[in-house]
């Protein structure tokens, strides 16, 4: 904790708020109907993405899941253009061809959140392929949930990251639930890190509300792969506050889960109590970037709600280079 | 007189030649160096057909094997491609996109569109197709049209060493996509191929042969079918034009229906199963576009409904025939 500049604790606590008054606001919308389409929320499990991503240039490249908000933010993808991608908005961040499922900005180093459970870990071995063969020190990182934990392409990932030292990081968010279905019972181990070894890897579950267990534990994965140590698995133990998407009333989770979870186990709230007793910050510190994220978001939706959605023509474009 | 090498040399100097011009072009695999991590040769086999051998010994590591992880690897081609990189990545088997097709259709092929104009994905899949060797039902077929259905991929079908390898250099030079497939029947066809570099455009057909009397239109394999048979008719009187259209995805209509205008009959080839095939998509280019110039019912010859069978005896009942060819010409000529 003490390696972490001032500056940077509060980097990662605006992160962290970033994507939590995102969620929250995102949800409120949703439910009044202004957002269309399948949105997978990521409130809860922000110590993840900032924890990892704070390791991160634009050079480095993630991909995503489904509930990918929270990894776009964390890797620098501007909130205004993801509200708006997320109302359908011709300013979006894809020109509203994308959608919260398919959030992007390779600029940033985003390939994407991503609609099909899994579809992500081949990917991120071409990212590290490439850094390897260009011969920088620039990683890869898979985010996945524990849903996709179980699917061939997850596992065929880390096997060929493996045998081809690949400068990559596999990153179980394992938040209990794919969909519906309990992680205790679809997950044939106790802890998915366990499974590395059977890849020749370094595993490590981590507590994903605490921010800097996370940070610690990624910053050792990334700095391995780097220099050209290969590839890691972290999984990181965490929860979500909102259902699967928007619209599931979580029947499936104790009756009072999630409340007892943003009672003890709010990554804000532990990140807020270790820094300001610690005398690292104080609590007005953070409360400005409270007061700060808040009207940003304000900003974004207003922005999201007055944007034109792309015009007629926009169906036709952006299908080849060339064709 | 020019060169004459095969379809798989054309092949294996094309990647050769793009592999030199250009660094980020590199090529994966199963077995495409062939002896990795063993205690023999490490280039052994240099392609499950020999097609790539010599590559590992010029371009040493931008050629690599992979573990049989079809899904991991053409993703990770995928995932290279958006990074700046050029991967041909080599499937074996186009039989073998069942294990890996999400990789394709939903990654690469939409990433472009998703991502709004943002992502460039510019990877080669090559395989191999169709019948003809007793391969059986899980190595035999024509897959071509499954691709040809998603928008954001490019599809290709060589039929002559020429086309195999400027067509392979665009493919590589392409900054979409691009499906390559490549007929296991050919890869011994000997034909002239220019010993330069050259690419062959996307999307404008080969009128291989020319005629008034009726369009074949042929793809792969099937070109030298329907060629062969147009020599035959030729010598009674039956002109036949033979329109090769190269890529199926773009599809060059515009060549077909100026034939179709011209001859008012129309024949169609397709090694593929008959249902939501190539054959039938032509079909219904002609109906739609250019019925007023029809003369005759457009036919169809195309394997049937069934998958591929093993014994000589039905395959060769499966794939379409050069007398077929001629019966369905001669209902309508």
């Amino acid at each position: 904790m003490s390696e972490l500049s001032k500056e940077k604790l509060l980097e990662a606590y605006r992160m962290m708020r970033t994507i939590r008054d995102f969620e929250e606001r995102v949800h409120d919308e949703f439910a009044k109907g202004g957002i269309p389409g399948f949105v997978h929320l990521y409130a809860g499990e922000e110590a993840s993405a900032t924890g990892i991503c704070m390791h991160l240039t634009d050079q480095d490249r993630i991909v995503s899941t489904h509930r990918g908000h929270g990894h776009c933010i964390a890797k620098g993808v501007d909130v205004i253009g993801m509200m708006a991608e997320i109302y359908g908005k011709q300013t979006g961040t894809c020109h509203g061809k994308g959608g919260s499922m398919h959030i992007a900005d390779l600029d940033k180093g985003m390939l994407g959140a991503n609609g099909i459970v899994g579809g992500g870990p081949p990917l991120i071995c071409g990212v590290g392929l490439t850094h390897k063969m260009r011969g920088t020190d620039g990683v890869g990182i898979a985010f996945f949930g524990d849903g996709a934990s179980n699917q061939g392409t997850t596992l065929e990932s880390m096997n060929l990251a493996t045998v081809w030292n690949l400068p990559c990081i596999f990153v179980v968010e394992n938040n209990g639930y794919a969909e519906a279905t309990s992680s205790e019972w679809a997950v044939s181990c106790d802890n998915y890190a366990d499974r590395a070894a059977g890849f020749g890897m370094p595993g490590t579950t981590v507590d994903g509300h605490d921010f800097f267990a996370v940070y610690e534990t990624a910053g050792e994965a990334i700095a391995r792969a780097r220099a050209g140590g290969g590839p890691s698995l972290v999984e990181v133990k965490l929860n979500r506050y909102f259902g699967h998407f928007e619209g599931d009333a979580q029947t499936y989770r104790r009756a009072d889960e999630v409340k007892q979870l943003r009672e003890e186990k709010d990554c804000l709230k532990i990140f807020r109590k270790r820094v300001v007793d610690a005398n690292l910050l104080e609590h007005s510190d953070l409360d400005k970037i409270d007061e700060e994220v808040a009207a940003l978001i304000d900003e974004a939706v207003q922005q999201a709600e007055a944007a034109s959605p792309p015009a007629v023509e926009e169906l036709l474009t952006h299908v080849y280079v060339n064709y | 007189m020019a060169r004459k090498i095969t379809y798989q040399q054309a092949i294996n100097e094309a990647l050769d030649q793009e592999m030199t011009r250009d660094e980020s072009v590199i090529v994966m695999g199963e077995d495409v160096v062939g002896g990795s991590g063993g205690h023999g040769e490490m280039d052994a086999w240099g392609g499950v057909l020999g097609l790539t051998k010599g590559l590992y010994a010029k371009h040493g590591n931008r050629i690599m094997d992979t573990p049989i992880t079809e899904s991991g690897y053409i993703g990770a081609a995928v995932g290279a491609a958006t990074c700046g990189m050029r991967p041909v990545a080599e499937l074996m088997f186009i039989d073998f996109m069942g294990v890996c097709l999400d990789q394709i259709y939903n990654q690469a092929a939409k990433f472009r569109y998703m991502f709004g104009g943002k992502a460039k994905t510019p990877v080669v899949i090559r395989a191999m197709y169709g019948a003809g060797f007793s391969a059986a039902a899980q190595h035999s077929q024509a897959l071509y049209s499954i691709f040809t259905h998603i928008p954001g991929l490019k599809v290709v079908l060589p039929s002559s060493p020429y086309d195999a390898k400027g067509l392979l250099i665009q493919a590589i030079r392409d900054d979409d996509p691009v499906i390559f497939l490549e007929h296991k029947v050919l890869y011994t066809l000997e034909g002239e191929v220019p010993e330069e570099p050259y690419t062959v455009p996307f999307g404008e057909a080969n009128v291989v042969r020319e005629g008034d009397d009726v369009t074949i239109v042929a793809f792969g394999r099937m070109v030298l079918h329907a060629t062969g048979v147009a020599d035959k008719l030729a010598k009674e009187g039956i002109k036949c034009e033979v329109i090769d259209p190269r890529t199926t995805s773009p599809l060059d209509d515009e060549s077909i229906l100026e034939s179709i205008e011209n001859t008012g009959r129309l024949v169609v080839v397709d090694e593929s199963n008959p249902r939501c095939s190539m054959a039938s998509d032509i079909a219904e280019l002609a109906v739609t576009r250019a019925f007023e110039h029809l003369k005759a019912p457009v036919k169809t010859v195309t394997a049937p409904h069934t998958p591929v069978p093993f014994a000589k005896s039905l395959e060769d009942a499966y794939i379409p025939s050069p007398e077929k060819i001629e019966a369905a010409i001669r209902s309508i000529a």
